[in-house]
């Protein structure tokens, strides 16, 4: 059963992937995004990691597609309506395509890696004291990194989506 | 064919070729984003599969930053997109080559 669900859950990553990246409408492309990250939320689900779950569907499908749709419908269609790619670019992007997937799997097979067996690991990930603990001991530098990083980012924000001031164009 | 560790690495990767490809192959700036975002999301594939088949707590609390740092990214991302689609009226890489001149 879970074996199914792994391969459902990467069937709709990896198509929603590719549909992002082949997909000619920005729209369509963004909702493919969505797709990809539910299937990714699944997979964390699998993983029982229910937390972060959980965080992938409200921080991304929630706020950053939310966000991409938005910019998408304000500015992406006037945007220049996609001149094809050309046969070279094409062509050289799917030869990038192939040797970074070759260089991973040819990383990846030379030396198992050793395979613990799931049924004596105890699926910590799925308790949320766990995370508490982490955060505000090991933790608790970078979530305060994180937090100015936060303010920081929407600071900057506003300043670049402000109006230019007419004196200031010059 | 059981799903182990290996399985989960072998998709993390495919996701972030799909990302790397998506990258390459577009034209849009807002798509060559949503592709980045892609390849963000496949490393936090990786480092959950690490973190559940090693029993340890590390890794999660990773994908944890990642999240903050992407939903940071992002927003200053599109700011800057928008900022630089009122500037110039086109979101296309190609028609964006000051810095070939």
């Amino acid at each position: 059963m879970s074996d199914f669900l792994f391969y459902a859950f990467t069937a709709l990553t990896a198509g929603g992937a590719l549909g992002v990246v082949l997909n000619r409408n920005s729209v369509h492309a963004a909702f493919c995004l969505l797709i990809s990250l539910l299937g990714t939320a699944g997979l964390f689900v699998l993983l029982n990691a229910y937390l972060l779950a959980a965080l992938l569907i409200l921080v991304y499908a929630g706020a950053v597609v939310a966000l991409f749709v938005f910019i998408v419908m304000l500015i992406g269609m006037q945007g220049g309506s996609g001149k094809s790619t050309g046969k070279l670019a094409t062509a050289g992007s799917f030869l990038a395509f192939i040797a970074l997937l070759v260089g991973a799997f040819v990383t990846l097979n030379r030396e198992p890696l050793p395979a613990p067996a799931l049924a004596n690991m105890p699926p910590i990930g799925a308790e949320l004291k766990l995370y508490a603990y982490q955060l505000f001991t090991t933790y608790l530098l970078p979530v305060e990194v994180a937090g100015f990083l936060l303010l920081v980012a929407m600071i900057g924000v506003i300043v670049l989506a402000k109006k230019d001031k007419p004196e200031a164009k010059a | 064919m059981t799903i182990g560790l290996h399985q989960y690495l072998i998709l993390s990767c495919l996701l972030f070729a799909i990302g790397f490809f998506g990258v390459l192959l577009r034209k849009n700036t807002l798509v060559v984003f949503m592709c980045l975002e892609l390849m963000l999301v496949a490393s936090t594939i990786g480092f959950v599969a690490f973190s559940r088949y090693n029993a340890a707590m590390d890794g999660n609390v990773f994908v944890f930053f990642i999240l903050t740092v992407a939903a940071a990214e992002v927003a200053v991302g599109l700011a800057i997109i928008v900022a630089l689609f009122r500037k110039r009226q086109t979101l296309m890489l190609d028609e964006l080559d000051e810095l070939k001149h």
